[in-house]
């Protein structure tokens, strides 16, 4: 068996890439979280949410140090693995990355080391500034990875000179047809897998019946989020498929698993999509549901894969089930998240043992949904890196052996393998020990708001808004 | 906004310049003081140490991202011929500096494996170095090229020369730790530092003065450029200025200053950084591209430019607040752990 190094190239990149965007999917939402937290403690003075702070912020930390280092392989496999796409891309692509790091590395790395170790040595004012800068770095950094992911997927504003891109109007370069929806769709699912955590973590410790006061504030707060977003989220996705329909109609045909061009199209719940028979075996599908969701309209056209030639369209299993995937998990939150309101109207949100439960298991939801959503926006983009312009197998570095690819690919796996489960154990060690070693001692210098000691009894201000 | 009248490729050789030389010297010393750690006595004095730069390591590490962001932001064939010729290096470069950089937080929450942390940390930071001279003595000797592409193997970039280099640079950064732990520990540790940073002055001495003897006989390119009239009074200041910093940072060791030590390995980076820069220039891919050659198009350039200039003074300015946050001694009671 010959190994190949654009196909191992290619699962080096999906290693190394599946493991950081969970950082992000969680740094992201708990950035703002926290910097949320702050400014309601500065405002209002209330211990519980220093201490909430502070405890979120432990965990922030260590996710956020594994953010940075397996951020930072990022760029370099781009010069290691993928030098032509590098060469071939850079007149466009470069000055998105770099505003990343201009705008987002440097602003999170400075005001981080305030967030974290500052709090005794600078004004209470400059801590909160820190933390919504850090908060605001995360944001941008959203800002600009999309922005680069989104030209790939839908590539606008540029010219080809010498078989390179060049950009001919940076504003079409950076709000791609794709942007605004991939942006909005992408941080609003990061906020809410942050707040499933949250909700998650609440709903343990409120089973436990351990740090009452600090865990109702966190499953409020996450709920109140949550109800605002989910349904956002759901009609965001919508928008975005019908963005997907006009500029990608091979991927979206790979999604559907739809193969003949037609009107009046059926919605494939499942299937088994057989690519070599050009049909699906096993479906099961409702009548016109295709066509309404995709098009709006009941008679809407919805283009099939026989459109494309062969070696132009992305496989078709897993964009299919990976889209399913995304969309069940979507509804499956979207039902939590009504059942925990009903209860919360109700006042039994903290009575109900199995709802309680059920927050606890479905804390992980988001990160499945949100690699779900990747896979099928990522493997659908396929067999292209820039869409319909340049193939994957042309942006391999062309110096790579297979064994060389193999043995580094075998390196990240040993690395990772090692460092994502260790920061998982530990950030849950965090969270079994919970607020009993949350010391928020003494009021930070020159605060000039001392905390008022009637406050700092537990269970005098219950869990806001119940 | 046309880049015609303007010839952006100056200023971004020097911005580059500039990222590289704020990567070296910050995480230079950051690496160097991991590279010493494994030498501290007991956990206290880790702990210490650790505490001086956990604030501030990944700030210094960004500009990594940044220097490789704006080689393939202002020199893209550049980037895409040396980052695949130094696949292996890079990879365990980055692969070492995972392990240290999580070890920062690991280290105080795995306390069972405390050891194991402070190992990863260490040897962490001594193999990043000593992957990042592999690059840089495979840079200087020059990669086999064709068309616009490396065509080498990617085992080409270990050569004695390269190890070589990769060795001095672990006695470099060590140096420049040594100065950074003068300037942030009091009493023995400062002492021990202070020792420390003798013994890398020796090797980072020996590793300037064989690299100064061996680079000309590497490459006839240069040989000829050093030696030739009138260069070699033009460049003579060089090697006569190093001398006599060398012997300043000697003094500095041996002395009471505390920012001595730190100052002279900064100036004897600077002056290898020089040394380097009148070597190659104008090449960026030695050999074979000029900067020019290898320069993305005027209108990358120039909008990289814009939003550059006014967001670097800016990154400074709050970087500096940062440093200037933690300034002093370092405390063993700031952190939040």
């Amino acid at each position: 068996m010959s190994l190949d190094p654009v196909l191992l190239s290619r699962l080096q990149f999906v290693w190394v890439i599946a493991w950081h965007i969970l950082l992000p999917a969680f740094t992201v939402g708990s950035a703002s979280y926290i910097a949320v937290l702050e400014a309601l403690h500065f405002g209002t003075s209330r211990p519980v949410y220093l201490r909430l702070s502070m405890f979120w912020t432990k965990i922030f930390a260590v996710c956020f140090g594994m953010g940075v280092v397996s951020g930072i392989v990022m760029p370099f496999q781009f010069g290691t693995n993928w030098s032509r796409y590098a060469d071939a891309t850079a007149g466009v692509l470069s000055p998105l990355f770099a505003y990343e790091g201009l705008t987002a590395f440097f602003l999170e790395a400075a005001f981080l080391g305030v967030l974290l170790f500052g709090r005794r040595l600078v004004p209470a004012w400059a801590h909160l500034v820190s933390a919504v800068m850090v908060a605001a770095g995360t944001l941008f950094s959203s800002f600009w990875i999309l922005a680069a992911n989104s030209w790939m997927q839908t590539p606008a504003g540029y010219a080809m000179v010498d078989g390179r891109f060049v950009s001919i109007d940076w504003w079409q370069v950076i709000f791609s047809p794709s942007f605004p929806y991939r942006l909005a769709h992408t941080v609003v699912g990061f906020y809410i897998t942050t707040a499933f955590v949250v909700l998650g973590v609440g709903a343990m410790m409120v089973r436990g019946r351990r740090f009452m006061d600090e865990a109702r504030t966190m499953m409020s707060m996450a709920l109140s989020l949550l109800i605002v977003l989910v349904p956002l989220q759901i009609f965001i996705g919508d928008q975005h498929g019908l963005n997907t329909l006009e500029y990608q109609p091979a991927k979206l045909a790979a999604i559907e698993a739809h193969w003949t061009k037609e009107a009046r199209m059926p919605l494939a719940l499942f299937a088994i999509p057989d690519e070599a028979n050009e049909r699906n075996d096993f479906a099961i599908e409702v009548p016109l549901l295709g066509s309404l969701i995709l098009t709006h309209h009941i008679d809407g056209v919805v283009p099939g894969l026989k459109d494309f030639p062969r070696d132009q369209r992305p496989p078709v299993a897993i964009p299919f089930f990976a889209f399913r995937i995304m969309v069940g998990l979507g509804l499956l939150m979207l039902a939590e998240v009504v059942v925990g309101w009903v209860l919360r109207l109700r006042g039994l949100l903290f009575e109900t043992a199995w709802f309680l439960r059920l927050c606890e298991w479905s804390s992980p939801v988001g990160f499945i949904a949100v690699l779900a959503g990747w896979t099928t926006t990522e493997v659908g983009r396929q067999p292209w890196t820039v869409y319909g312009l340049l193939r994957t197998a042309d942006s391999v570095s062309p110096s790579l052996t297979g064994a060389d690819v193999l043995l580094s690919l075998l390196g990240y796996m040993v690395v990772y393998l090692v460092m994502f489960p260790t920061g998982y154990v530990l950030m849950r060690r965090l969270v079994r020990r919970g607020f009993a070693e949350i010391d928020i001692g003494e009021p930070p210098v020159a605060s000039g708001r001392p905390v008022r000691p009637v406050e700092a009894l537990p269970g005098s201000h219950g869990g806001s808004g119940e | 906004m046309t880049g015609a009248v303007l010839d952006f490729v100056p200023i971004w050789t020097l911005l580059l310049g500039l990222a590289v030389f704020f990567y070296v010297l910050l995480d230079g010393f950051d690496l160097g003081v991991g590279i010493l750690y494994r030498l501290a006595p007991d956990r206290p004095s880790r702990d210490l140490i650790m505490n001086s730069i956990a604030p501030i390591w990944d700030g210094n590490e960004t500009w990594l991202v940044f220097g490789g962001l704006g080689l393939l932001g202002a020199f893209p064939l550049a980037f895409a011929i040396i980052i695949p010729a130094v696949y292996f290096p890079i990879l365990v470069m980055l692969l070492a500096l995972i392990f240290r950089g999580v070890a920062f937080e690991f280290r105080y929450r795995d306390a069972e494996h405390m050891t194991f942390w402070d190992h990863a940390f260490t040897w962490g930071s001594t193999i990043a170095t000593f992957a990042q001279g592999i690059v840089l003595g495979a840079f200087i000797q020059g990669f086999h090229v064709q068309g616009r592409v490396f065509a080498g193997s990617s085992f080409d970039c270990f050569t004695p020369f390269s190890l070589f280099t990769g060795i001095g640079l672990v006695f470099g950064y060590g140096l420049l730790g040594a100065g950074w732990l003068v300037l942030k520990t009091e009493g023995e540790l400062q002492s021990l530092a202070r020792e420390q940073g003798r013994w890398c002055f020796a090797g980072v001495l020996i590793a300037i003065l064989v690299v100064s003897v061996w680079t000309p006989l590497v490459d006839a390119n240069i040989a000829h450029r050093w030696f030739s009239w009138p260069n070699v009074a033009f460049l003579a200041p060089v090697p006569v200025i190093t001398a006599l910093v060398a012997w300043l940072e000697w003094r500095a060791l041996r002395g009471a200053s505390e920012v001595g030590p730190f100052l002279g390995a900064v100036a004897l980076f600077v002056l290898s950084f020089i040394g380097i820069a009148i070597s190659l220039w104008p090449m960026i891919v030695p050999h074979h591209f000029t900067l020019w050659q290898a320069a993305s198009p005027d209108r990358t350039q120039a909008f990289l430019l814009v939003g550059t200039l006014f967001l670097l003074p800016v990154i400074l300015m709050y970087s500096g607040w940062s440093y200037w946050v933690f300034r002093g001694k370092v405390r063993a009671d700031i952190g939040y752990h």
